[in-house]
């Protein structure tokens, strides 16, 4: 079964907003991510992981007329946005909840877990077999 | 580990020997074939049988003939499954497939060509296909990588990368690009495509070297090995050996640039003594060959400064008036912002932080910099050095999140940190 982790972050406050942040603690924290990436790889549960690009530069894209795209920079007031994705091969969704929770205890400020909520979804498989 | 794998790590001579055999026995498949598109799939086919039997049966003691040979076979296998579908005869076909017997030609009586490597690099890196067409199909049909090992090496799947494979064989059709040698005139701008395709290679090969590579197909030593033979058929080019020269000195800096936890470690703060000096060596000895030869070019240029610095064994050592003066010279070769940018970082090397701050100024205005995010790294940088650290510490801030990197966003953001009290 594949599951879609998603790490959605608020809008530049409170203790996500790694600019209040000690340097060492930052690099802690990417330190962390990259052995959970590392240990998922190992494990054969890891598909695909993905950062995403700050959100200044995201744009709401819609086909005008005759499809031509008529591009919106992403409002201000969005109160969160995505920071990256995992994708995962488990057989179970406990485990991906599991994993869920190791991502989610990713350190912050002074080292104390972030406990950071992730959005588990599970990936829609292809047509079932006829039986 | 598979028993795939455990075959692979162990028995990387004969994965050599197949690429490098790779594109000379497509060259001779072509030829006798007349359709280069079919060629390449048989001689792929081949390739793919090859690498199943060889490590478990040995290699034949004449590996080209049977890679032809079994080329052919699929070849005349699949244009017999043609004819019979319409003829619907797959009895018969298949009876006759089964009859002919298998005595692989000595290398010797199957028309390779020791030129078809540069020929087929010119076709595959064509201006009429697209830069990420042009890649892959470089480095099927003359690196002789399956699909499945380049669809690794760009995390995409395989069928995407087949599919990306075979469109640019179409462009290829379409265009009406001839197998065979472009006359003199044209082969000065086709060797420009096939050195910026190889450097593209190396490129990519280098920047996700940061992340996780562990599974994947190396890319720089791929585009090493294929300069390498570019260099060989052409040793009196100075920019192919400008090109070879300039991968050599950055990739012996690979195991110095990225720490423990992938993070990125500039140049300026690298362990020096990690870097590969055997690689170092060759790199200079090859670009200070070309260089006395004249007719200098852009790669010789980057080559003659990233020796400079895998010259100096500490960071201190660095001639930056040297490498500002090669900036300056590349300048006039291409007026490219990017250049400009580099040779503002060496001139406040060897003139101090405002002066490069100066030579920053007419960038700011330059739309094909757009603001882009090595501008402000730069200008953070020397702000930094000059003690102004609010303002660099904001453009280090604006930089981490213009890049797409995400080890220079980590790197950006660190620097942004480090300078907040």
């Amino acid at each position: 079964m594949r599951y879609m982790m998603m790490m959605h972050a608020p809008h530049g406050t409170g203790v996500y907003a790694v600019s209040d942040w000690a340097p060492e603690d930052f690099k802690a924290h990417i330190a962390f991510m990259h052995r959970f990436n590392e240990q998922l790889a190992a494990a054969g549960e890891r598909v695909d992981a993905q950062g995403l690009a700050a959100p200044g530069q995201a744009k709401l894209v819609r086909a005008g007329k005759d499809g031509v795209p008529i591009t919106d920079g992403v409002f201000p007031e969005t109160k969160e946005f995505l920071v990256g994705y995992w994708i995962i091969e488990v057989d179970s969704a406990e485990r991906a909840y599991e994993l869920a929770a190791q991502a989610s205890v990713a350190p912050g400020p002074g080292g104390a877990p972030l406990n950071m909520s992730i959005e588990v979804r599970q990936v829609l498989s292809g047509p079932p077999k006829d039986e | 580990m598979t028993q795939r794998a455990v075959a692979a790590s162990t028995d990387d001579s004969a994965l050599h020997l197949l690429r490098d055999l790779a594109p000379r026995v497509l060259g001779a498949v072509a030829r006798r074939s007349g359709d280069f598109a079919e060629a390449e799939d048989a001689v792929q086919e081949a390739l793919i049988a090859a690498a199943e039997q060889w490590p478990v049966v040995g290699a034949p003691t004449n590996p080209a003939g049977w890679l032809y040979q079994v080329a052919l076979r699929r070849l005349a296998d699949h244009r017999r499954s043609e004819q019979s579908r319409r003829r619907r005869e797959a009895v018969v076909a298949g009876e006759l497939a089964a009859d002919v017997p298998f005595v692989p030609p000595p290398d010797s009586a199957i028309g390779m060509e020791k030129d078809d490597t540069l020929v087929l690099l010119f076709m595959c890196c064509h201006r009429a296909l697209t830069p990420s067409s042009a890649i892959a199909l470089t480095l099927r049909a003359v690196g002789g990588l399956t699909t499945a090992e380049i669809a690794s090496a760009f995390l995409v799947p395989e069928a995407t990368m087949a599919q990306r494979i075979s469109r640019a064989k179409q462009s290829i059709r379409s265009s009406g690009i001839p197998f065979a040698m472009p006359d003199a005139a044209e082969r000065a701008e086709r060797l420009g495509s096939v050195l910026h395709v190889l450097y593209l290679v190396f490129s990519e090969g280098y920047s996700s070297s940061a992340g996780d590579s562990l599974q994947r197909t190396d890319l720089s030593s791929e585009a090493i090995r294929l300069a390498r033979a570019v260099h060989a058929l052409l040793p009196s080019d100075g920019e192919v050996a400008g090109l070879l020269a300039l991968m050599l000195l950055t990739d012996a800096r690979r195991a110095a640039r990225v720490g423990p936890d992938g993070e990125l470690i500039p140049l300026d703060e690298q362990d020096r003594a990690l870097w590969d000096r055997a690689m170092i060596a060759e790199g200079i000895a090859l670009v200070s060959e070309a260089m006395s030869r004249g007719a200098i070019g852009a790669y010789q240029l980057q080559a003659a400064v990233a020796a400079v610095h895998d010259e100096a064994s500490r960071v201190e050592e660095t001639d930056w008036p040297q490498i500002f003066a090669l900036y300056g010279l590349l300048l006039t070769l291409s007026d490219n912002p990017m250049v400009a940018l580099n040779r503002a970082v060496a001139g406040a090397m060897v003139h101090g932080p405002e002066a490069g701050l100066e030579m920053l100024v007419p960038l700011d205005a330059d739309p094909r910099l757009g603001g882009h995010h090595r501008l402000d790294a730069v200008r953070a940088h020397l702000l930094e050095r000059l003690g102004r650290r609010d303002e660099a510490a904001a453009l280090y801030r604006a930089a981490a999140a213009k890049t797409t990197s995400a080890p220079e966003r980590d790197y950006l953001t660190t620097k942004a940190l480090r300078l907040k009290d």
